[in-house]
């Protein structure tokens, strides 16, 4: 009895992680699962497994085109927010200059701001100023909400930069610009790639903030929402669950690569 | 700095009145140093004393607060680092991650448009024995390829003055002393100004034809190896470079040639030009392994220096010597090395000895180890700003 | 980084700050133009907006206002939603405790337990953020789906006799609270983890070294230096809860009993157009959250924040 209680004792934490791990996947089988479902009008009740709605994925209004709107805002909000973000991040850790608290504040505000009060301030905003809500108001709210996540990551990589690589850069004859160019951007390169990464999810997931600033225009998940009602067609699942698989498949093929790049360099070494 | 062109054979190298200031902390006050062309310096010193500030001024990757530098008689002090014909070896290397080992080595070829720069560079690698991993990344090279990677990234650009780093630091003994001669000998070969900063001073009084002993901001002595290491002239060389026995004590009676010192109701003499003070409280000291240990009592001897009864006090065997602690009533404890021409040391601890030196070997500093306490402060550059804040903070407060 | 994203446990030391503020002035001017135009304006916009009163010119047409200083308009509020307020603190609160116990063990195992294989370490930190690879709107409706009436949840939970053969979970608070609970499990796991991933375990030893028991050594050592990943995932689950509206939506996991502040703000402000209304939610929940940003931030400093 003490021997099965040591050995629930020392596995508990793997049992409990293991249990844990399948909990948040729940959601993510349900979809995948119904987006194989034979559904006629509303993707509710488990009918019959079919391709159907893989092959034929456009076929339910709507989806593929706001499918199609979401990548567009989230490539252009994503190439702006990028750019800005990381010019800033390269100034917060490499310069010296006064109210950086302030800049700092600005910058982490939209993070803690609830995504209602920022869509409803900016769609006041445009109210206000008289602009016609839809694909270049939901770009521009994007950008916003984006630029500080971004400038989070690229900061991390611009900080472990080691500043004796800039230094040889330019003891060995670098003008700043060539510095810049050949020694700086290359090495802030994977951060500013997965602080674009970052931003393109987060462009394309947004619900709340796009709501009320795109009027007539229609992204994925505000598609979602109001197809909510009256039920959501199993082609979205579709989408929904392709986006994840090549999400998924990405990360895990990056993760092991990595590794597999670590254990090679160890052997070179060693 | 004529883009394509080569320095020829090294240049002078000239720092006049150099002060660097960081915010509430002075690294460097009013320096002075010339270093001659094609000769191998170092520049030795503590943690914190300033010598790597010197070399970042040098290099240009700081600006002096006041002063001039001088490369060949040019006044490059207010030119930017690609501007001047000077290399680094940087302590961490700081080779380019994400680029080839050949392409590291042509990068400042490249900047400067240098014809066939690859054919170069590929020839510098030959030169460190690395170019058939020329197609590699330096994360994929050890620690002493990475050195010599460096050090061939530097030289090929054929500087004016290539400065050094410690690029040694991170090395074995072993592989160190290989890379000592190495650099001696490519700078030879090349001939090339090197300036050497390291805090090792082995290093130093191996690879250079001159050292200077930098200590807070200052250089204390300069001057060839053995000057420094036989005719040291301040108790923090003394001390620094090797080890010194010193007593401090007054001058009782001075000869042309030689002055006496009372120190522990003995008279110890030392010759006067070996001596910087000759009057007053004054410091002498002699080097351990000048000391000769008598198991019994010596006759008195001219030209050389007795004391004694001491006893032993700790005996450490290290295989080439012995270092014996001999404690000498009223002179403290001293430091002996006598070298290993038996077997083993020829004392054990509580034995009764005698010391005694050749007059010659003793020197007169010209100031005292009080000044200079035995562990050396935190001389970290960010420590010393953070102290030297607190304090200046401190006395706000009380004012 | 504390807040951003995830927590250090102790931020590394920077290199000295290059002069040249020009240069800086020139890299920051865009981006923080942007945001002070598309962020700060806004918020000002809100203030504004909150204060307005219908305009006598709209002949009863909705959505048009006057600018004045109609402080009524937040005594409105606070009268007719105060429930509705006390009701997402309520239920983002529980969440974010739900969420804690629930995260800590994971991130505990994940930091800790799994640091011996790298690999299998950020393969489980994956499965930790996989839900962020499917539209929250889609998780939440598996959810509705799962936990509806005809669901295997209720069936088997009637037939255990837990629950009445007429009660339902979802349009009920706890499914909206267990719905944000859910959707905020990897913003509390990821700064714990980050947190615990650091952890000395040579602490914990030396713990166990001065006689203290296993839990003991938790409580005294383990948790109190995991505790910046432990406020900032609080906070980073806290703050978006409040102010949701997905969950506690009718199409979603909740009904008429269970709308939150997003609710009502979204339905003034979409539906009934009245945005003074809204406006005035939306600065009453943006100062209490600044409350609470505003105690972090004087404990923690601002240099951490990003």
């Amino acid at each position: 009895m003490d021997a099965i209680g040591r050995w629930f004792g020392r596995y508990t934490l793997w049992i409990y992680s293991a249990l844990a791990l399948l909990f948040l996947l729940i959601p993510i089988a349900y979809t995948v699962v119904f987006s194989f479902n034979d559904a006629r009008r509303s993707n509710i009740v488990w009918r019959g497994f079919t391709l159907d709605n893989w092959t034929t994925v456009c076929d339910a209004q709507g989806v593929c085109e706001s499918f199609v709107a979401s990548i567009g805002v989230g490539l252009a909000a994503t190439v702006l927010a990028t750019a800005l973000g990381t010019m800033i991040a390269i100034a917060l850790v490499r310069f010296r200059f006064r109210f950086r608290g302030a800049v700092t504040l600005l910058l982490f505000l939209p993070m803690a701001t609830p995504e209602v009060v920022l869509g409803a301030g900016l769609a006041a905003e445009f109210l206000s100023a008289g602009v016609q809500k839809g694909a270049l108001t939901v770009i521009l709210a994007h950008t916003m909400f984006c630029i500080s996540f971004v400038v989070v990551t690229v900061r991390a990589r611009v900080a472990s930069l080691d500043p004796a690589l800039e230094e040889a850069g330019r003891d060995l004859y670098g003008s700043p610009a060539q510095v810049f160019m050949r020694v700086t951007f290359p090495l802030l390169l994977p951060g500013i790639m997965a602080a674009a990464l970052l931003s393109f999810a987060l462009s394309f997931d947004d619900f709340i903030i796009t709501n009320f600033n795109s009027g007539p225009f229609v992204t994925f998940p505000k598609y979602l929402y109001t197809a909510a009602a009256r039920g959501i067609p199993a082609e979205a699942n579709v989408i929904a669950s392709a986006v994840f698989f090549i999400a998924i498949i990405f990360v895990i093929v990056s993760q092991l690569s990595a590794a597999a790049r670590r254990k090679r360099l160890a052997r070179l070494q060693g | 700095m004529a883009q394509g062109s080569f320095a020829e054979a090294g240049a002078d190298l000239e720092l006049v009145g150099i002060t660097k200031r960081f915010p509430g902390f002075t690294a460097i006050e009013d320096l002075n140093l010339t270093i001659p062309a094609g000769s191998f310096f170092a520049l030795l010193g503590p943690s914190g004393c300033g010598k790597t500030t010197t070399l970042r001024l040098v290099a240009g990757l700081e600006d002096a607060t006041a002063g001039r530098i001088l490369l060949g008689g040019k006044d490059v002090t207010n030119t930017k680092p690609f501007q001047r014909p000077v290399n680094t070896v940087f302590q961490s290397y700081a080779l380019f991650p994400h680029m080839t080992i050949l392409e590291n080595v042509a990068f400042g070829l490249k900047r400067r448009k240098i014809a066939d720069a690859i054919g170069l560079a590929h020839e510098a690698l030959r030169l460190v024995e690395l170019d058939h991993l020329a197609q590699r990344k330096p994360q994929q090279l050890s620690g002493g390829q990475q050195q010599r990677v460096a050090l061939a990234r530097a030289v090929v650009n054929r500087p004016a003055l290539l400065l050094l780093d410690e690029p040694l630091g991170a090395l074995d003994l072993k592989l160190r002393r290989q890379m000592q001669i190495e650099l001696k000998d490519i700078q030879s070969d090349v001939g090339l100004t090197f300036l050497h900063v390291t805090h090792d001073q082995e290093e130093a009084m191996t690879m250079a034809d001159t050292v200077a002993v930098m200590n807070k901001g200052q250089i204390e002595q300069m001057g060839a190896p053995e000057e420094l290491y036989e005719l040291p002239r301040t108790a923090f060389v003394a001390s620094f470079l090797g080890q010194s026995n010193l007593f401090t004590g007054p001058v009782i009676s001075s000869t042309g040639d030689v002055i006496v010192v009372e120190v522990g109701g003995r008279k110890i003499a030392v010759p006067r030009e070996r001596a910087q003070r000759h009057a007053g409280d004054v410091t002498i000291g002699v080097r351990p392994e000048k000391l000769v240990l008598h198991t019994t009592a010596p006759k008195a001897a001219a030209g050389t220096n007795l004391i004694g009864p001491g006893r032993i006090v700790d005996v450490s065997f290290s295989g080439v010597s012995t270092q014996y602690l001999v404690a000498v009533p009223g002179l403290g404890e001293l430091v002996v090395f006598a070298q290993n021409m038996v077997f083993g040391p020829v004392v054990t601890t509580g034995a009764e000895v005698w010391l005694t030196w050749t007059v010659d070997h003793g020197f007169g500093l010209a100031d005292d180890p009080a000044d200079n306490p035995r562990f050396v402060a935190d001389t970290d550059t960010n420590a010393l700003a953070v102290q030297k804040r607190e304090k200046l903070e401190a006395e706000l407060e009380e004012a | 980084m504390a807040f951003g994203a995830f927590a250090t446990a102790g931020a590394a030391t920077e290199p000295v700050a290059r002069k040249r503020s020009k240069i800086a002035l020139i890299l920051l001017l865009p981006g923080i133009a942007y945001l002070a135009l598309f962020f700060l304006v806004p918020l000002v916009s809100l203030i504004l907006t909150s204060f307005q009163t219908p305009s006598e010119l709209a002949f009863g047409e909705p959505g048009v206002y006057d600018y004045a200083f109609k402080w009524e308009n937040y005594t409105d509020v606070l009268g007719l939603y105060g429930e509705h307020i006390f009701r997402s603190f309520f239920y983002a609160l529980l969440a974010t405790v739900f969420a804690l116990l629930f995260s800590y063990p994971l991130a505990y195992f994940i930091g800790v337990k799994l640091r011996r294989f790298p690999l299998v370490q950020a393969l489980a930190l994956t499965l930790v953020i996989a839900p962020f690879f499917i539209s929250f709107l889609l998780r939440t409706l598996a959810w509705k789906q799962i936990l509806s009436d005809d669901g295997v949840v209720v069936t088997a939970l009637q037939g255990l006799s837990i629950l009445g053969p007429e009660a339902h979970i979802t349009g009920e608070p706890i499914a909206v609270i267990f719905g944000l609970t859910y959707n905020f499990i990897p913003f509390m796991t990821l700064p714990i983890y980050t947190s615990l991933e650091k952890l000395d375990l040579r602490y914990v030893e030396a713990g166990g070294d001065l006689y203290a028991s296993p839990a003991r050594t938790f409580f005294s050592v383990t948790l109190p230096l995991s505790a910046p990943g432990v406020i900032s995932g609080m906070l980073l689950t806290f703050i978006p809860a409040s102010g949701d509206y997905i969950n506690a939506s009718r199409d979603f996991l909740g009904s008429t009993k269970t709308p939150m502040i997003g609710n009502v703000i979204e339905n003034n402000f979409l539906v009934q157009q009245n945005y003074p209304a809204a406006a005035a939610m939306s600065i009453l929940l943006m100062a209490a959250i600044l409350v609470l940003v505003g105690i972090y931030v004087k404990k923690s400093g601002t240099e951490d924040l990003i």
